[in-house]
C-alpha cells in the first residue's frame, strides 16, 4: 500500500552510539558514588533519559522514519508525562 | 461498497489444506480466521470455569454462615474467579476473538500484518493462562488477595500469589503483541480507497483499543514483577513494613486496570455500531463522532484510574481531580448510545438474535455507566465503596455490556465463520433466560449494596438473605442461557449459509461463507463515494 524507503545506518555510526550509551553506563555509576542528595534520583532520570533518546533516535530509527512514527512517539512521551503529573496530583498533596 | 462477489474456487479456511491436518494444522496455523476461532474456544472454556465458580459462591452465600465450605475456600473462589474472567476472558476477549477473525476482513486484508506473531500471542495467552489456573494448585493454596493483588496483604499472604501474578503478567504480554499488530494491520493494510474515516466502526474500536493495550499494559507488567521482587528480595516498593508505599501499588495497578476496563468495552461498543445498522437498515448516526468518541475514550478513559482510591487514604486534591475527569469519560461513551439510538429511529428493524442481544447490550450499559456515575462522584463513592453495590456495577459493565457484545457478536458473525446457520428460535430463547437471569442475578446486588452488603465477605447479616437468594436463582438462569445458546451454536450442523445472511454492507460479506483460506480472490475497493454503512 506504501512504497517501502530502506535506510541502512553505517557501521560507523552503530559504533559511536554503543560508545556513548556505555559512557553514559559509566557516568551512571559513577555519580552514585557522590552525595548529590535531592538531586540524586533526578540525575539519573536525566542521564537514563538521554540514552533513550539515544536508542529511539538511531537504534530504533526514529530519525529516518516518517513524521507519523515521531508523533506516535511524542503521543506516548505526553501521556506518560500526564500519568507522571496526575500521580503526582496526590503524593504533592498527601 | 464495490461489490466484489465471486464464488471461490479456493477450498474455505476451515479446510486443512497445508502440510498438516486436524489438530496440529490448527495449532500450527496462522491464518488469522483460525487463531480467532482458537481464541473464542479456549475463552469459552476459561468462561465456563468461571461461570461454575460464580455458581459456587452464589451457593455458599445463599443462606448467612458457612454452607458448603469454608472462609478460606471462599477467598479464593472468588479470587480465581476474577482473575480468570478479567484476564482470561474479558480482557482478551472480543479483540482476540473477533478482531482476529473479522478486522482482516473487514478493512479487505488478507491476514493481520504479522501473522507468526499472531501466532504467538495465541500461546502466550495459552501460556499465561495455564499458570494462572495452576497458581490454584500449587504451593501453599489458592491466591486469596482479590484479581487485584493489592499490596501490601499479597507481599505478606502465604498463600500462592507468585504464580497468579506471573500468569497475570505473561497474559499482558499476549495482550499487547496482538494491540501490536492490529495497529500495524489497519496503518498499513487497508483497502485501497478505505482512508481512515471510511473504515467501519468495529476497526476504529479495535484500533483505539490496540492504543490501550500497547500503553497501558506495560505498567502493569512492571507492577506485578514489582510484586514478586517485594516477596522474593524485600525490596520495599509498596510493603509500609519494607519502607514502601502501598497507594503506589493502587496507584500503579489501577493505571493500567482502569484503561483495562476500556480494552473491555471499546470492542464491545464496536461490535454493537456494526449490528445496529445492519439490522435497522439505516446508515449509521455520526459516523465521525463515534470514530472519535472512541479515540476520546480511549484517552480521557486513561486518566481516570483513581476513581478506585477514593478511600485508600490519597490527597484530597487528587480526589476531586480524578472525579472531574471521570464524569468527563461518561461525555463520548453516552456520544455512543446516542448514535446508536438515532440510528435505529425510523429503520426498517429486523429482529433478529444479534440485534436482540446489542438491545440488551444498551439496556444493561446504560444501567451499569449510570450507576457508574454515582461511583465517581466522591460523596456517593463513600457510602457505597466495597459493597455489592460495586459488584453490580462492575458486572453490569463487564457482563451486561462486554459479555452482551460478545453473544451478539457470535450470533452475527457466525454464520460468516462457520458457513452455517443457526436455530433462531433458539437463539431468541437464549437471550430470554441469559437477559431475564442476568438482571435477576446482579440487580439485587445494587439493593442490598446500597444496605451496606459489603463484598468479598463470606457471611452477612438475616437482612441481606433475600438479595442474595434472588441472585442465586438468577445465576441458575443465567446458566441454563448460556447452556441453550452452546446447543444452539454447537450441538449439531444447522442450513447452509449464504454469504450475506443480515444483509451488512462492511467487506467481510461480499466473500463467502466460510472464508477462503486469503480472504479475497480479487482485492475488495472503496470508491471516492463510497462508505462502510451505505444503506440509505
Amino acid at each position: 500500500m506504501h512504497p517501502e524507503t530502506v535506510h541502512i545506518t553505517p557501521y560507523r555510526s552503530h559504533a559511536w552510539v554503543l560508545i556513548t550509551l556505555l559512557t553514559f553506563t559509566v557516568i551512571t555509576v559513577t555519580v552514585t558514588w557522590i552525595d548529590l542528595s535531592a538531586l540524586t534520583v533526578f540525575i539519573a532520570l536525566l542521564i537514563a533519559s538521554v540514552k533513550s533518546f539515544i536508542v529511539l533516535t538511531y537504534f530504533m530509527h526514529l530519525k529516518y522514519e516518517s513524521t507519523l512514527f515521531r508523533v506516535f512517539v511524542f503521543i506516548v512521551l505526553f501521556i506518560y508525562v500526564l500519568v507522571i503529573l496526575f500521580t503526582l496530583a496526590d503524593y504533592a498533596y498527601r | 461498497m464495490t461489490e466484489e462477489k465471486t464464488h471461490h474456487p479456493e477450498p474455505s479456511y476451515l479446510v486443512d489444506t497445508g502440510k498438516y491436518k486436524g489438530l496440529m494444522a490448527w495449532l500450527t496455523s496462522t491464518d488469522h480466521k483460525r487463531i480467532g476461532l482458537m481464541y473464542m474456544y479456549a475463552i469459552m472454556v476459561f468462561f465456563s470455569v468461571g461461570v461454575i465458580l460464580g455458581v459456587l459462591m452464589r451457593m455458599e452465600l445463599y443462606w448467612p454462615g458457612q454452607q458448603i465450605y469454608g472462609p478460606q475456600a471462599y477467598n479464593g473462589i472468588f479470587t480465581i474467579h476474577g482473575i480468570i474472567m478479567i484476564f482470561t476472558v474479558v480482557i482478551p476477549g472480543l479483540a482476540a476473538v473477533f478482531g482476529n477473525f473479522s478486522l482482516p476482513l473487514m478493512i479487505g486484508a488478507k491476514d493481520v500484518a504479522f501473522p507468526r506473531l499472531n501466532l504467538f500471542s495465541f500461546y502466550l495467552y495459552v501460556l499465561g493462562a495455564a499458570i494462572a489456573l495452576a497458581s490454584q494448585f500449587m504451593g501453599n493454596g489458592p491466591p486469596d488477595t482479590g484479581w487485584t493483588f493489592y499490596a501490601p496483604y499479597s507481599i505478606q499472604t502465604q498463600t500462592n500469589v507468585v504464580a497468579a501474578v506471573f500468569g497475570a503478567f505473561v497474559l499482558g504480554f499476549s495482550s499487547i503483541l496482538t494491540g501490536l499488530n492490529f495497529i500495524v494491520t489497519m496503518h498499513r493494510m487497508r483497502a485501497p480507497g478505505m482512508t481512515f474515516f471510511k473504515m467501519p466502526l468495529f476497526p476504529w474500536s479495535l484500533y483505539a483499543t490496540a492504543w490501550i493495550q500497547v500503553l497501558a499494559t506495560p505498567i502493569v507488567g512492571i507492577t506485578l514483577l514489582m510484586i514478586i521482587a517485594e516477596r522474593w528480595l524485600r525490596i520495599g516498593f509498596f510493603d509500609p513494613s519494607l519502607g514502601g508505599d502501598p497507594i503506589l501499588y493502587q496507584h500503579l495497578f489501577w493505571i493500567y486496570s482502569h484503561p483495562a476496563v476500556y480494552i473491555m468495552i471499546l470492542p464491545a461498543m464496536g461490535v454493537i455500531t456494526e449490528i445496529i445498522p445492519t439490522f435497522a437498515l439505516r446508515r449509521i448516526f455520526g459516523y465521525k463522532a463515534i470514530a472519535i468518541s472512541s479515540l476520546a475514550i480511549a484517552s480521557v478513559g486513561y486518566f481516570v484510574w483513581a476513581h478506585h482510591m477514593y478511600t485508600s487514604g490519597m490527597s484530597t486534591t487528587a480526589r476531586w481531580v480524578f472525579s472531574l475527569l471521570t464524569f468527563l469519560v461518561a461525555v463520548p461513551s453516552a456520544i455512543k448510545v446516542f448514535n446508536w439510538v438515532t440510528t435505529m429511529y425510523k429503520g426498517s428493524i429486523s429482529v433478529k438474535p444479534p440485534f436482540l442481544f446489542a438491545l440488551g447490550f444498551i439496556f444493561l450499559f446504560m444501567i451499569g455507566g449510570m450507576t457508574g456515575l454515582s461511583l465517581g462522584a466522591l460523596a456517593t463513592n463513600i457510602h457505597v465503596h466495597d459493597t455489592a453495590y460495586v459488584v453490580a456495577h462492575f458486572h453490569y459493565i463487564v457482563f451486561g455490556g462486554v459479555g452482551f457484545a460478545f453473544f451478539a457478536a457470535i450470533y452475527y458473525w457466525y454464520p460468516k465463520m462457520y458457513g452455517r446457520m443457526y436455530n433462531i428460535k433458539m437463539a431468541n430463547w437464549s437471550f430470554v433466560f441469559l437477559f431475564t437471569g442476568f438482571n435477576l442475578l446482579y440487580f439485587p446486588q445494587f439493593i442490598i449494596g446500597m444496605m451496606g452488603m459489603p463484598r468479598r465477605y463470606f457471611d452477612y447479616l438475616p437482612q441481606f438473605t433475600f438479595g442474595h437468594q434472588l441472585s442465586f436463582w438468577g445465576g441458575i438462569l443465567l446458566v441454563i442461557g448460556f447452556v441453550i445458546m452452546l446447543i444452539t451454536l454447537f450441538s449439531k450442523k444447522g442450513a447452509k449459509a449464504p454469504d450475506n445472511p443480515w444483509g451488512g454492507r462492511t467487506f467481510e460479506w461480499n466473500i463467502p461463507s466460510p472464508p477462503p483460506v486469503e480472504n479475497f480472490d480479487i482485492m475488495p475497493e472503496l470508491g471516492v463515494n463510497e462508505g462502510p454503512y451505505d444503506y440509505k
